[in-house]
């Protein structure tokens, strides 16, 4: 079949065959001129006018109550032309904007990728779960000759794309102090300097920081306003909150961090967290502290990797659970 | 989840109530209502938590915010009647020992 030509001629022939015969072809052609004026960018309202245009040709005596409907017809048409030419403006730019924050997703990943190192003595799992496609969550390990681990759980007040940028300054801040400088207290108010000096007022940190001696198996650490971790004692088989005082980064220039320290025993193991934990919520209620704990005992038997996984996978099996905030575990098990 | 701001004004002292939760998609409408009112000399804003029954640590960033744009501008901040768990937030966080938060009144559960 020939193509067609959007032009009021081939529109009024075509129009007129149907009127006569009401044939299945003409509507087939209507079609094509669809799709034609659709590819074209035509606009509706024009498709509207030529029809008008053409119905006027052909039957010039037109009822003027028709002439005006028609007349009423194009109007709406305008409008609804320019509030769809809106939409697909829009939905243009949304698809351009998902694909730009992929991209930040990504390289955030790389810049913010950390190894689990493998310390002789410690067995290390850590999981770290998005609420939305940026994590405002972070963790990082780093080891020095000694065979020592610095341990940096973090969480970014401020959530989404700013929250993650600040993230990666953090990681190249943390990366940047002196291996041989390592004391949890100093690192937090160092940090904080650095954040309160760049960040946003409405953004801040919180942060726990500790080093582990692998000789002396003695956890030193300090935390800037971050969710209290567990300690789970063997001998006793007993979990305590470990409980610190410290304002969070990035609010005061001048905050300082008390250092604490546990020695740790066979069987003995740290469970570090972020809010995300915490602030799960079932439906309406929130998961207490005591049922975390609960869950954290059925699975703490396992190798540490395994064990943070399955506590996860726990809380994300239950039923209208809600991620509402980035959710990161560690467990240093002894 | 919504978030009801109501505002009173009795000149130099500006009582804030709010019920429901402050969270990522409540605080910024929270913000928009409170940065105005610190942001005049001479003010005290007392806010009213007892009815919050939630608040994440975007909400906390907000009075963070207040509380810079406070000092600023010589006014004060005062949060009342706080949820346990509300209160928790700022106690972890050592912001308890910087924002002025009167404890005395607890709000419900």
């Amino acid at each position: 079949m020939e193509p067609f030509q959007f032009n009021l001629e081939n529109y009024r022939k075509v129009l007129e065959r149907y009127i006569n015969t009401e044939d299945e072809s003409s509507l087939y052609q209507a079609e094509q001129f669809s799709k034609l004026s659709m590819q074209n960018n035509i606009l509706p309202e024009e498709i509207i006018n030529i029809h008008i245009q053409a119905l006027k040709d052909l039957y010039p005596e037109l009822p003027k109550e028709i002439d005006a409907s028609l007349n009423f017809l194009l109007e709406t048409m305008i409008s609804y032309g320019l509030a769809y030419q809106q939409f697909q403006t829009l939905r243009q730019k949304q698809g351009e904007l998902e694909s730009e924050i992929s991209i930040a997703a990504n390289m955030q990943q790389t810049l913010l990728s950390t190894y689990k190192p493998k310390i002789e003595g410690l067995d290390i799992g850590a999981v770290s779960v998005p609420a939305n496609i940026m994590n405002g969550d972070y963790y990082h390990f780093v080891t020095d000759q000694n065979n020592n681990l610095g341990i940096a759980v973090a969480d970014v007040i401020g959530k989404g794309i700013p929250a993650a940028l600040a993230m990666s300054m953090i990681k190249y801040s943390l990366d940047s102090f002196p291996k041989t400088q390592r004391n949890p207290s100093i690192i937090l108010e160092n940090l904080n300097r650095v954040v309160e000096r760049n960040v946003d007022t409405s953004m801040f940190i919180t942060m726990f920081y500790g080093l582990f001696d692998a000789e002396s198996s003695k956890l030193q650490y300090a935390s800037a306003g971050h969710e209290p971790g567990f300690y789970y004692c063997a001998k006793s088989d007993e979990f305590f909150e470990i409980t610190t005082k410290g304002m969070v980064l990035g609010v005061t220039s001048d905050s300082t961090y008390e250092q604490y320290e546990i020695e740790m025993d066979q069987e003995d193991i740290v469970i570090l967290l972020t809010d995300g934990v915490t602030e799960c919520r079932v439906g309406d209620q929130f998961i207490e502290s005591d049922e975390v704990l609960k869950v954290i005992r059925e699975y703490m038997h396992l190798p540490a990797q395994e064990a943070v996984e399955r506590v996860y996978r726990h809380f994300e099996k239950l039923q209208d659970f809600q991620l509402r905030d980035d959710f990161t575990l560690i467990f240093l098990k002894k | 989840m919504n978030l009801n701001i109501e505002v009173n004004d009795q000149g130099l002292t500006q009582s804030v109530k709010l019920a429901g939760e402050i969270d990522a998609y409540t605080a910024p409408k929270l913000k928009e209502a409170l940065l105005p009112l610190v942001k005049k000399a001479n003010v005290t804003v007392i806010v009213d938590l007892e009815h919050v029954n939630y608040m994440d640590s975007t909400g906390l960033g907000v009075f963070i915010s207040a509380l810079k744009a406070a000092k600023e501008y010589e006014s004060e901040l005062k949060l009342v009647s706080l949820q346990d768990r509300v209160h928790r937030l700022f106690e972890i966080t050592g912001l308890e020992n910087i924002i002025n938060i009167d404890s005395t009144v607890r709000g419900g559960k």
